[in-house]
Formats: C-alpha cells, sequence, structure tokens
C-alpha cells in the first residue's frame, strides 16, 4: 500500500508537467461548464451538454491517460527501475488507476456543478463506475503496447467508439440499437434520467459485461505481457 | 557477497552463458568485461533477480537470488545503461519519489546531488540534462540508499572523459565505504583503473579471471623492454642479464628519455584471449 501511495504522489505531482494527460483531464469539464453557461437553444433538453460530454469525457480521459502513463513509464524504461526497487506490479497498477480514478471524479465533480443537488450523489455513482471499467481497458492497452506510439494507435478507435457512439445514438436508430452494446451507451441513458427507476435491466447487464471483459482482458494482458 | 555456480542462460536455440562460476568478495571492486553481446547485461540480469536462469545456482548476499526479500533488495543499488528517468520532474523530485520508496529520509537526496555534483541543478528537469548529468543524477540514486551490493552496468558508456573521471571517483568513493561493486564495462582502461578483479566474458564464458594487473602479467609473452633514447631511437631489450648491463649503461650515460616493459593491458589480453579462441573454433570447424 505504502509504494501505492507513493505512485499516486508522483502520478500528482506530474499532472501539471504533463500536458497531453492534463488536456485530456480539464477538456470536457471546461467545455462543460463553458457550453452550460453560454449556449441556450430553444428546445434544448435540460443538461444537454453535462450528460453528452460526461459520456464522452467517460470514455476518452480515463482510457488516454492510463494508457498514456503506463505505455509512456515501459517506454522511458522508468518502470523498469520501479520494479527493481520492488515495487510490486499490482502496487504500480493500482496507483495509477486510483490517481487517474481520483482526478477524473474531480473532473466530473466539476460537470456536476451545474445539475441540481439531489442528483449529485447519483451522478457521481455513475460515472465513478464508468471511470473504472474505462481505467482497466486503458490500463489494458498500455500493458499490451510496448510505447506511447502504439498505445495511442490501439486507443484511438476504442476511445472513439466509446465516447461517440453515445453522440451519435442520438441522431440514428440504427447507432443506436448498435451503441447499445457499449457500457458508455448505456451510462448515458442513466445519466438522461438520473435515476435507476424505469430502467431495463439489459442496461446493468451491459454494463456488467463490458465491466468483466474490461477486468478479463486487463489480467489477459498482465499476464502474456506483464509489466516488461 | 555473490556466488554463482554452473550457471546457464538460454534464449531460444542460443545459450547466453554457459557454466558462469563467480565469487565476488564483500568491499571488492569486480568488473565484468566483454565486448557488447558477450552477455554481461544477461548476467547482472540473473543476478539482480529481473532474468530467470535455466541451471545452475545464484547466491546474493548470501542468499538464492529468488529468496531476496524486499528489505534485502534495498540494500541492491542497480543501475542499468538504459534506464530511465522522469523527464519532466526535477532531479531532486526525481530522488524523492524514490527517497519514498526505499524509506529513505529527503535529507539523503541532497546529500547524493551534492555527492554526484548536481545540487545546482537540483531544480532542473530531467529532460533538460546533458548524458554526463543523466548519468550522475542515474548514480545519485543509487548512492541515496547507501547501498551494501552496487550494480553498475556501463556506467561511464558514451561519457566524456572528465565525467568519466568524476564517476570513477563516486565508484572508489562506494568502495571506500565498504561497498561491494559489481562493474560491467568494455573499457579496458576503466576496469584496470577501478577493479580489485576482473572476469573477461566472451559468449557466454568467462575465460580469465584474476586481478588486473596479474591477467596482464600473466599473458605476458614477449617480456621485453621498450626504450626510447634521448636521440630519438626506440630499442627492445629481452628481459636478460645482458639487458640489465645495456640498461645501466645507456642510464649512466642519460641516453633513456623513457623506459616501459612490454606487459600487455587488458584489452590486449582480451583480443588474444578471443582470437585463440575463434581460431581453435575454426580449427574445430575444419577438422
Amino acid at each position: 500500500m505504502h509504494n501505492t501511495l507513493v505512485i499516486i504522489k508522483k502520478q500528482l505531482k506530474d499532472t501539471l508537467k504533463n500536458k497531453t494527460v492534463l488536456i485530456q483531464f480539464l477538456l470536457f469539464p471546461m467545455l462543460t461548464l463553458i457550453f452550460e453557461h453560454a449556449i441556450s437553444i430553444p428546445d434544448m433538453p435540460e443538461l444537454f451538454f453535462t450528460k453528452l460530454f460526461s459520456v464522452m469525457y467517460m470514455g476518452m480521459a480515463p482510457l488516454t491517460a492510463a494508457a498514456a502513463i503506463i505505455s509512456e513509464e515501459k517506454e522511458k524504461n522508468t518502470l523498469r527501475v520501479l520494479m527493481m526497487a520492488n515495487v510490486k506490479p499490482w502496487e504500480y497498477l493500482s496507483g495509477v488507476g486510483i490517481y487517474v480514478w481520483m482526478i477524473c471524479m474531480a473532473g466530473a465533480g466539476v460537470m456536476s456543478t451545474s445539475l441540481p443537488a439531489s442528483d449529485i450523489p447519483f451522478y457521481l455513482g455513475v460515472m465513478a463506475v464508468g471511470f473504472l471499467i474505462s481505467i482497466a481497458a486503458g490500463a489494458c492497452v498500455g500493458i499490451f503496447a510496448p510505447n506511447q506510439m502504439v498505445s495511442t494507435s490501439m486507443v484511438m478507435p476504442v476511445m472513439l467508439v466509446l465516447s461517440f457512439a453515445p453522440m451519435l445514438a442520438m441522431f440514428n436508430d440504427k447507432i443506436e440499437k448498435a451503441a447499445g452494446i457499449f457500457y458508455t451507451q448505456q451510462i448515458r441513458l442513466l445519466l438522461n434520467n438520473m435515476t435507476f427507476d424505469g430502467i431495463k435491466p439489459e442496461c446493468f447487464v451491459t454494463v456488467a459485461v463490458n465491466a468483466a471483459l474490461a477486468v478479463i482482458l486487463f489480467f489477459a494482458a498482465f499476464r502474456k505481457k506483464g509489466l516488461e | 557477497m555473490i556466488k554463482a555456480v554452473k550457471l546457464c542462460k538460454r534464449f531460444a536455440d542460443k545459450e547466453v552463458l554457459s557454466g558462469i562460476d563467480l565469487e565476488i568478495n564483500p568491499g571488492m571492486i569486480f568488473g565484468l568485461l566483454g565486448p557488447s553481446g558477450a552477455g554481461k547485461t544477461t548476467l547482472i540480469k540473473i543476478i539482480t533477480g529481473q532474468l530467470v536462469f535455466e541451471s545452475g545456482e545464484v547466491k546474493v548476499l548470501g542468499k538464492n537470488v529468488s529468496e531476496l526479500t524486499g528489505e534485502d533488495k534495498k540494500q541492491i543499488g542497480i543501475m542499468m545503461d538504459n534506464h530511465g528517468m522522469y523527464e519532466r520532474m526535477s532531479c531532486i523530485d526525481n530522488l524523492k519519489i524514490f527517497a519514498d520508496i526505499y524509506g529513505v529520509p529527503y535529507s539523503k537526496t541532497v546529500e547524493a546531488l551534492n555527492a554526484v555534483g548536481l545540487a545546482g541543478s537540483a531544480k532542473k528537469p530531467a529532460m533538460k540534462l546533458s548524458k554526463g548529468m543523466r548519468a550522475r543524477l542515474q548514480l545519485a540514486r543509487v548512492l541515496m540508499i547507501s547501498p551494501k551490493l552496487l550494480f553498475l552496468d556501463e556506467p561511464t558508456s558514451g561519457l566524456d572523459p572528465v565525467t568519466m573521471k568524476y564517476i570513477h571517483k563516486l565508484i572508489l568513493d562506494q568502495k571506500a565505504n565498504g561497498c561491494t561493486v559489481f562493474l560491467t564495462t568494455h573499457n579496458m582502461e576503466e576496469a584496470a583503473e577501478l577493479c580489485d578483479e576482473v572476469a573477461l566474458l566472451n559468449e557466454g564464458k568467462i575465460i580469465e579471471r584474476a586481478a588486473p594487473d596479474k591477467v596482464c602479467r600473466k599473458y605476458n609473452h614477449r617480456k621485453r623492454i621498450k626504450i626510447h633514447l634521448t636521440t630519438g631511437e626506440d630499442i627492445e631489450l629481452e628481459h636478460d642479464q645482458k639487458a640489465g648491463e645495456s640498461i645501466m649503461k645507456l642510464m649512466s650515460d642519460g641516453r633513456i628519455e623513457t623506459i616501459h616493459s612490454s606487459e600487455p593491458d587488458l584489452e590486449t589480453v582480451f583480443i588474444e584471449l578471443t582470437g585463440r579462441k575463434l581460431e581453435n573454433a575454426e580449427e574445430a570447424e575444419y577438422a
């Protein structure tokens, strides 16, 4: 646990200096604040930008950040130094995971400021679960990719599908059906209602299957590649 | 401190280490010499527990390498040629990360930066350091933990002579503090200057092992004395009584500018040994 805290501390120190990752963390919370306050279109659903950008944030930031951090450490050989300093792989991965999750939750906290106070716990709870799935998927890519370039190539299509499918689903029924297999789309539905009432069981099953798949892939990648 | 018995390692079909026997006593600087691809880094990785091996036995700090605990590993400093650092972070922050991991007080990070001459660059991001400064920062990272056992893989590779000398001094300081140093290098001069004992590794086998001057004396086949005269003439004499008389005469006449014995340096010994081996291999192939 001590080493996990050291990794979190290290990542926090690096946050302001790592512009690639910082942009990922700040982009959607800032866009949400700006759009919610600056744009008002008649008949636009309430809190449209908050809900839309929240799902996009969930599909992008944790995925790319986790993959970028792990693959960079592999590429620069700092991960090997940590391993030789007796930092266990699980300590490192949990440190990175907790860090990304905390920062994303802070971002979600900023995005939630537009919501009614009564919806905030539900919103943050749902976002927390979504972030965890995205972090597992991002870590999976980070473990598998030997360097940042490969990591970016691998993460880009996954990120685009997960974050844009829910948005495109709003305009096209066929895409909506197809997007239904992704947890981001199911979470968008949950955020639209801001309640579990009236939600079909398939929603929870889809999120659970996505989570299980991310975890299985994560362990498979770790077993195959380790942190070498 | 380190003991390897009949250590073998292969990658796919290629045997990279063949029956390595090694014993390194506490407090000595041991140099493992060999060209690129000889197996030096593989051996260091096995001894530090980064690689598994097929057969043999490796003991470090009196324990099998696979049984080393976290506390044992805290006594071992490892500086590998390709080890990175956190580029965006300052020198001091790079050290603080490892001070946290090893449970070392932050005052040690400042001491370590002072020791390697980087105190003035403490706030500088690692990405802005020159190659020599990076090497010194890497060294600071391992020295900070006051290791009992220090592994240095090509610590001065590609560095300028001034930085090289600086690092040599730091290594000798560690020895003076009772640290055992395991050094790999292909710089034979460096090995001769620093090491109490060297092993020459070629194609996965240790082909010679002793103190550097002993190795050089052992392969002094020519046993000749080279003299450069004040007239500019160079002469070579045998190691015998007659040569002694000639030297006495030249000296008394004041005609000697420089005088050297002809024992080979480590590099010459290595070339001789590996050259013989290649010849033998060719002979075996054609036999």
